[in-house]
């Protein structure tokens, strides 16, 4: 078995969650939004992550990345712990990671040419390089990601949604990273231009053989993109696998739930289809449910869940659950295919 | 007759840069009772739409055209008369439940006001009045409830408080304008299933304005389909989605992933269109496979081509799907 190029063991993020009425010397009230997370990924192929907001997703991966302080191993190529190194030794693999965000503009140095914004990177990680070869390297990624080069000049503000990821893109692309960590790239997005960069996507992927980890909380774009994927829900993993077993034979009730309730372009199955319904709100994540995390919400919920974290049940892939097992309303909307 | 009928309605807004096009000559009549999608992505203008309805444009916008309910005009009437019908007859639901309630106010103090307003209830009746409201649309533990703040919901529950806002004084007409877009989707199921058990218990005509072709699919009886401000095609949607007719129809269901199949989610090439100035030919052309030179100068009337189907554009159903093929 060949190495992964990234291994994730036992994630957790915590954070102090201080409020103004509390004394100084009391002890702050810990939140803990990744809770004992890991994954293998080997070189290129996609993971998917995915859960509704507040599961965590985006802490990880910013964990992964040490812009959050983090427990646990990140092992690169199964030989580095990223969390252990310092800032210095970590720039040398800094390079190798990029990162793309949800808000296209937002993301962006709005008082930054396109050309500027690119080359930024390569400033900063190549500084050896001259500038009329950071130049050139600007236009051939500006070419590559579906840009003209005449809008080198430009800023990011005279550019649509679309094609401001795309100059987002570039700019994680230039260093020429190993592993891209795309944090719901497309969901600002509209449908049309969504395609547009997940096209882009699958092209860079295969063309550099990149990695990718894949955040978002659109069920029905994860199934296109990743090989593999991860559902968390308030810090925890529930159900981790390859995305065709996981989306055709969901096991955890919360997979279930989640695909029960992605709305399908068919009026005939969607008024055939049956609602999965998990009880109630999103517990606080200051106060977890003892045991299992989705216990006071699913709808198999028994007594050992309240008193024992579910091992995982390996059937194929990671099942964090007590009762795991198919269930008929999912199955019967996902055989339409 | 017609509950709603939107005759050529136009909306345009000045600014600085030159006038913006966002309502180009549209027109739809909405039934009694019926649940009516108008779909489009951003910039479509299907928002503009439904605010110049209830005269909630922004100051530099104006409307034109017409909108007569029940038989009555009421496009561009006064504020004061606009007031009886807003929530008493034609409600509306906006996109984001925080910033589109008062967040000082308690929820008991906003609802009450709607119905001491409208119906001239005691504050008492009217804040027992919410409070059943809010039981209707399923808040748990609605009498103690009713006397929190907006903040003090999670965002499923506010989206809940908006839409019982709405239904306070049982409207005709329900304007939704992206409900569920704020949420994630397990409460985003809930709220389109709630929505919809509440129309036909209630009998209101509901207008759901969305992005998201799925949630047309299980929620409405007929759509309409918006680009660059006008409409594109106009459809029952069973035919809509297993036979669309308009390029435009073609390439947003194309572009679509889906769950439960592996299409390949073809993009639709180019950008949206820039609304600026007066519009010329039909706003879909330059991304269109199908575009001929006529689509550059002249905008395609939306035509009937079979009963209650109707779409514009100048090339016929039979060239597109024969090139499909």
């Amino acid at each position: 078995m060949t190495t992964p190029l990234i291994e994730a063991r036992d994630i957790r993020v915590t954070f102090d969650i201080r409020r103004a009425s509390d004394l100084p010397w009391t002890e702050p009230p810990k939140l803990r939004a990744v809770n004992g997370v890991s994954f293998k990924l080997e070189q290129g192929k996609t993971l998917g992550i995915v859960g509704e907001s507040g599961c965590g997703k985006s802490t990880l991966a910013r964990a992964l990345i040490r812009m959050l302080p983090a427990e646990g191993e990140v092992l690169w190529e199964g030989k580095t712990d990223l969390l252990t190194l310092s800032p210095r030794q970590m720039l040398k693999y800094r390079s190798d990671i990029q990162m793309i965000f949800q808000d296209p503009l937002a993301s962006l140095d709005p008082r930054m040419t396109v050309g500027e914004i690119i080359a930024e990177p390569l400033r900063t990680h190549r500084p050896k390089m001259g500038r009329a070869a950071r130049k050139e390297k600007v236009r051939e990624m500006m070419e590559k990601v579906g840009l003209l080069p005449n809008q080198i000049n430009r800023y990011p503000h005279e550019f649509s949604g679309g094609q401001c990821q795309r100059i987002g893109i570039a700019r994680a692309l230039v260093v020429e990273p190993k592993l891209l960590i795309c944090d719901e790239p497309v969901s600002a997005l509209d449908v049309s231009i969504q395609a547009q960069v997940i096209a882009l996507l699958e092209d860079l992927r295969r063309d550099l053989g990149l990695t990718i980890i894949f955040i978002a909380h659109d069920l029905s774009v994860v199934r296109h993109v990743c090989d593999e994927v991860m559902v968390l829900y308030l810090g925890q993993m529930m159900e981790a696998g390859a995305t065709e077993k996981l989306f055709t034979e969901p096991q955890h009730p919360y997979t279930q739930a989640l695909l029960s309730a992605v709305p399908i372009p068919d009026p005939e199955v969607e008024r055939n289809k049956t609602l999965i319904a998990l009880e109630g709100d999103l517990p606080s994540p200051l106060n977890p449910p003892s045991g299992c995390p989705l216990r006071t919400r699913c709808p198999r919920a028994s007594e050992i869940c309240a008193s024992k974290p579910p091992t995982e049940e390996v059937a194929g892939r990671q099942v964090f659950c007590h009762h795991p097992g198919p269930a008929a309303e999912v199955q019967a909307v996902l055989a339409e295919s | 007759m017609a509950l709603l009928d939107v005759k050529d309605l136009n909306v345009r807004f000045e600014t600085p840069e030159g006038e913006i096009h966002a309502v180009n000559g549209v027109s739809f009549a909405l039934e009694k009772g019926e649940a009516l999608g108008i779909v489009g992505e951003s910039g479509s203008g299907k928002s503009q739409l439904s605010f110049s309805i209830l005269g909630l444009l922004a100051a530099n916008g104006k409307a034109s055209g017409s909108v007569e309910f029940e038989g009555r005009e009421i496009l561009n009437l006064s504020e004061r008369e606009l007031n009886k019908i807003r929530a008493d007859r034609i409600a509306m639901v906006f996109q984001d439940p925080m910033t589109a309630l008062n967040p000082y106010m308690r929820i008991s103090d906003q609802m009450a006001e709607v119905l001491m307003l409208h119906k001239g209830l005691s504050k008492r009746d009217a804040v027992a009045e919410a409070a059943h409201m809010l039981d209707l649309v399923k808040i748990p533990d609605a009498k103690n409830r009713v006397r929190l703040f907006p903040h003090e919901f999670s965002g499923g529950m506010r989206q809940r408080v908006m839409i019982a806002m709405a239904l306070l004084c049982k409207p005709d007409v329900l304007i939704a304008d992206e409900p569920t877009t704020a949420l994630d989707v397990t409460v985003q199921a809930q709220i389109m299933d709630l929505l919809g058990e509440l129309r036909r218990e209630l009998g209101m005509a509901t207008v759901l304005i969305t992005h998201d072709l799925g949630v047309v699919a299980g929620f409405c009886e007929r759509a309409i389909v918006m680009y660059g401000g006008q409409v594109m095609e106009q459809s029952p949607v069973d035919p809509l989605f297993a036979n669309p007719t308009h390029p435009y129809t073609r390439g947003l269901l194309g572009a679509l992933p889906r769950l439960d199949a592996g299409n390949a989610m073809t993009p639709i090439r180019g950008n949206p269109p820039n609304m600026t100035g007066a519009p010329k030919g039909c706003p879909f052309c330059p991304r269109c496979d199908f575009a001929e030179e006529i689509c550059a100068q002249d905008m395609p009337a939306l035509t009937q081509f079979s009963e209650g189907r109707a779409r514009a554009c100048h090339r016929s159903i039979e060239t597109i799907e024969e090139a499909a093929a």
